[in-house]
């Protein structure tokens, strides 16, 4: 397997080239599979399984998730079906439920990546979850950033973030299971060498990573989602792949 | 032929800030359009402040914080076909649930109300109590979303929620069409 080759996303052909993943390649295609804790920029990591598809056929097929799993030529996957997002959904109001999430209440609201989700998935049915409330740390040591940890997903972009980018680790992980959190490598954020220019300040999906003396500077309305629903770059990115075709022709 | 009834709303604003109630007013001009398919029944739009026959729509503003929020959803569930919960406070607590966990205490109501009518920096107290008369409906230990004490039908998200979004909710109810939200409506906040 050494050349590109194609395989099938929701019956629609997409070529890959060996070592993309299921995600890479549907990027590429402009086909959105959403996501949670992959981006852009840093390293896979499949923890949030919001980007979780179904290879091999209906009936025999496996879950995977599609940032980390490697695409196979003839590989059959399921992305954009009703069974799929309804998962999906599912997992994200966990996520809803296991924090503190007060959409109106919080700066990030609009540029929010689990409130975007949110609606891509139709979380609007009355919840069957409790909600678990927890009492989670608030640090404003630093005099740049601030940490409201009851918003965070344990999603891992700051981790790696500051790991292979910033070459700092000031996040890691502490825990395990449901108490595995996220953490900074000192008493506090101050006592770290975190600073506001670092790339894993400005990954945080939610609003857990705050840089001070910014929040609600962007009105209602001119806000990231405001423009249109999370993954319509990526969707666009198929339009503009046929245009340039016939533009070609 | 009887000509068909208007169809009966009802509604309540529990612990919320009527902000709601102040959205449902920013359908504008197509309140006239609406109002000849619905009336107003139990609502503070009304001031009628009991059920005295069944209704059709009930519309829930805010959760539950107090004793008497919950009679009152228990009554609109009883009394209404369709209840829908308006907003982010009636579908998962809102403004007031920060009191539930953000407070970062283990008796979060007690810290709350402490700081509300004692220890509070700017206050002005003179009886330095807690008010505590037994005619107030006694408060719960934590804001309830609608959901939690009733079943709710539809819930129509938002803080508040646009005038847009409610009337093409009831439009689509009273047509026996409403299949779901569009997606690029949906708001939080």
């Amino acid at each position: 397997m050494n050349g590109p080759f194609q395989f099938r996303i929701d019956g629609v052909e997409v070529a890959a080239t060996p070592g993309q993943t299921i995600m890479e390649a549907a990027d590429a295609a402009g086909i959105y599979i959403p996501r949670l804790c992959d981006v852009e920029g840093l390293r896979h990591q499949g923890g949030c399984r919001v980007c979780t598809v179904k290879v091999g056929g209906k009936a025999a097929g496996r879950s995977v998730s599609a940032c980390t799993q490697p695409a196979e030529p003839g590989l059959e996957v399921e992305n954009d079906t009703e069974a799929r997002n309804r998962v999906r959904r599912d997992l994200v109001e966990m996520l809803f439920h296991e924090g503190n999430h007060l959409c109106p209440i919080c700066e990030k609201s609009g540029n929010c990546e689990l409130q975007a989700m949110a609606c891509r998935l139709d979380m609007t049915a009355a919840t069957r979850f409790p909600y678990l409330e927890p009492c989670r740390d608030l640090d404003a040591s630093h005099p740049d950033i601030a940490l409201d940890t009851n918003r965070c997903i344990s999603c891992g972009r700051c981790i790696r973030a500051s790991q292979d980018v910033d070459a700092k680790g000031v996040f890691g992980y502490v825990g395990r299971g449901i108490h595995r959190r996220v953490a900074v490598n000192g008493a506090d954020l101050a006592h770290t060498d975190a600073a506001l220019a670092d790339h894993a300040m400005s990954v945080c999906p939610v609003g857990c990573i705050i840089r001070k003396g910014e929040g609600f500077a962007t009105p209602i309305g001119a806000r990231h989602f405001d423009h249109g629903l999370i993954g319509h770059e990526i969707e666009g990115r198929a339009g503009e792949d046929l245009a340039r075709k016939d533009g070609r022709k | 032929m009887t000509e068909p009834r208007k169809a009966r709303v009802a509604t309540v604003s529990l612990a919320g800030c009527f902000g709601c109630h102040m959205a449902i007013l920013d359908i504008d001009e197509r309140l006239i359009a609406l109002m000849e398919r619905v009336e107003f029944d139990r609502s503070p739009l009304t001031d009628i402040k009991t059920f005295n026959r069944r209704c059709d729509i009930g519309i829930i503003e805010g959760g539950c914080c107090n004793e008497e929020n919950v009679h009152t959803l228990i009554d609109f569930r009883k009394n209404c076909d369709v209840l829908i919960a308006l907003g982010q406070c009636a579908i998962m607590g809102g403004l007031p649930a920060m009191r539930n966990a953000i407070m970062h205490s283990a008796d979060p109501l007690r810290e709350c109300l402490e700081e509300a009518y004692l220890t509070g920096p700017y206050l002005r107290n003179t009886t330095r109590l807690i008010p505590n008369d037994p005619v107030l409906p006694l408060i719960l230990d934590k804001v309830y979303p609608c959901s939690e004490i009733v079943d709710i039908d539809y819930q129509i998200p938002g803080c508040a929620p646009s005038g847009d979004i409610i009337f093409s909710t009831l439009v689509a109810l009273l047509d026996g069409k409403f299949t779901g939200f569009e997606r690029e409506t949906l708001r939080f906040d």
